[in-house]
């Protein structure tokens, strides 16, 4: 008994640390006052301000083209890529494994640093440096989640298809496409994740004026702390919240049906 | 033949692979043994000057320090969540990951708050009659983002790697006459060293080569080896320096990594991750 009461206790002290900061967020972005402590009333004026700066704004939605560009492109190469390897001799895939796993492994600050050194040396930084860094650093996630997914995956029924008569690409996806499609689907949610998170690479690869919410937040930050931010966290905050619970109810309905 | 058509799928990605991965790291290199078209070593031996010396010796110090707090904390979280009989198990796991989707600035924009001279806590402590405290701008509040925001990264291995403990085991030890504490040290732990590892990593990593947490919560007075990088190329434009410290700090990473794998590659189960 004394065991389970010091275990809730834990518990609760962990959830409180991880989430007292971020209820302090939410309650200031309803407070009327610029003060961090003093209460000056309820008020939503720094979400419509939140909404009206265009530094916000811009950041997000270069955020959300960049996060979704990156995620389908680094989806496509890297589902590709894992079916190539797939079928490899343990020879190349070790070294090809072993390439992917480097952006993966290596300190965000080394991978970001290398890329802009070649792309300051053949072009200029720009929103599309940004993107070709996102795909790289993506690309293994996708690869690591579509793999074991291949290699499960019977081989013989997509030969049999085959043999049947079925064009490779139909085969590919009446055979292959559905035993894969859940590992291709967590891939992309990764590569989503990770681009939406990702501050070191951006901030070394990113053309002037050109920011995600990260990049933006930092300079921000740097200059001071602006009430729209608490406002920004919150409404982020519940996004997350709210799809991931989405999901999460998603996939329990699909176990509970197997 | 039918097999090399489908080694082709990988050719996208071998020329992005190439262009985008190798040929960067192999730039980092020429610039940090070449200047001017000649070998030197002297941007690798920049390491050794005393302001830079410095830096990584109190990166170490905060990465160790955090890697380790992180650990301590996850673990025994780790085993609570799998224990606990409630109905909705997976709900309260994902309460515990859920921060790690926030973006990591507003995280760190979070402690900043709280910890800043007139903020939360100190107002707090003041009203309890408490002494101040002035954490912000110290390598303390630093440790404390830090750990806040890696956490997740070392519950989640861990936690999966002690999904995949069989039961059994467990009863057959009690069974056995095993006491809890032996149980943990000689069953539990050895079969979740896989999570431990890539804990380790995933956490010591970012922990060791982070610049903007120190930079934030260190309002610029810290200085880990992240911002000194950082600093050389924003900033100082010094290159040659820049690339020198960043081959040093990859070869500080592919150490813990060879360690890593020294203790972690025997065990199966391990998180997907690395």
């Amino acid at each position: 008994m004394i065991k389970k009461t010091l275990s809730n206790i834990y518990l609760v002290l962990i959830f409180l640390f991880l989430y007292l900061p971020l209820f302090v967020l939410m309650t200031l972005s309803f407070n009327d006052s610029k003060s961090k402590v003093i209460w000056g009333g309820f008020t939503l004026k720094w979400y419509s301000r939140c909404f009206k700066s265009e530094t916000i704004m811009n950041a997000f939605f270069t955020t959300i083209q960049i996060t979704l560009l990156a995620a389908l492109l680094s989806t496509i190469l890297g589902t590709l890529a894992a079916i190539g390897i797939s079928s490899m001799k343990k020879k190349s895939k070790t070294i090809y494994l072993g390439a992917t796993n480097i952006p993966l492994l290596n300190a965000d600050i080394v991978t970001g640093i290398s890329m802009m050194l070649l792309f300051v040396k053949f072009t200029n930084l720009s929103f599309v440096t940004v993107l070709i860094a996102h795909i790289t650093f993506n690309i293994p996630y996708v690869i690591l989640n579509v793999l074991p997914k291949i290699q499960q995956a019977n081989k013989y029924t997509y030969e049999a298809a085959l043999d049947l008569g079925a064009s490779p690409i139909y085969a590919f996806y009446k055979v292959t496409w559905p035993e894969i499609r859940a590992g291709v689907f967590s891939g992309f949610l990764m590569a989503v994740t990770m681009s939406l998170d990702d501050f070191s690479i951006t901030y070394f690869t990113k053309g002037p004026g050109i920011n995600t919410l990260s990049t933006m937040l930092y300079t921000e930050l740097r200059k001071g702390i602006k009430p729209e931010l608490y406002a920004l966290s919150t409404i982020l905050f519940f996004t997350v919240f709210i799809l991931l619970l989405a999901i999460n109810i998603k996939n329990n309905q699909k176990q509970h049906r197997r | 033949m039918k097999n090399f058509k489908k080694q082709l799928l990988a050719g996208p990605y071998l020329m992005w692979m190439l262009g985008f991965i190798i040929l960067p790291m192999l730039l980092i290199v020429y610039y940090a043994f070449f200047s001017n078209h000649k070998f030197t070593l002297s941007n690798v031996l920049a390491i050794t000057s005393e302001v830079n010396f410095k830096a990584i010796l109190l990166s170490l110090k905060v990465g160790i320090l955090s890697t380790l707090i992180c650990l301590l904390l996850s673990y025994p979280l780790a085993l609570i969540l799998k224990n606990i009989k409630f109905k909705n198990q997976n709900f309260i796991v994902f309460l515990f990951m859920l921060p790690m989707w926030m973006n990591f600035m507003l995280r760190i924009l979070a402690w900043k708050i709280l910890l800043s001279k007139n903020g939360i806590l100190n107002t707090l402590l003041f009203n309890l009659n408490l002494p101040k405290i002035q954490i912000l701008n110290t390598p303390s509040a630093i440790i404390f983002g830090m750990v806040y925001d890696y956490l997740p990264f070392m519950l989640l291995p861990i936690y999966n790697s002690m999904a995949h403990v069989k039961k059994d085991y467990i009863e057959a030890a009690l069974d056995l006459g095993a006491s809890r504490t032996r149980i943990l040290f000689q069953i539990i732990i050895p079969l979740t060293m896989s999570g431990i590892v890539s804990g380790i990593v995933m956490v010591f990593v970012p922990t060791l080569t982070s610049f903007a947490i120190s930079e934030l919560l260190g309002g610029g007075k810290v200085l880990l080896i992240g911002n000194v990088i950082e600093h050389n190329f924003m900033q100082g434009m010094r290159w040659g320096i820049g690339s020198g410290l960043s081959f040093v700090l990859m070869v500080f990473v592919f150490i813990s990594m060879i360690l890593s794998s020294k203790f972690g590659e025997d065990e199966k189960g391990g998180t997907g991750v690395i």
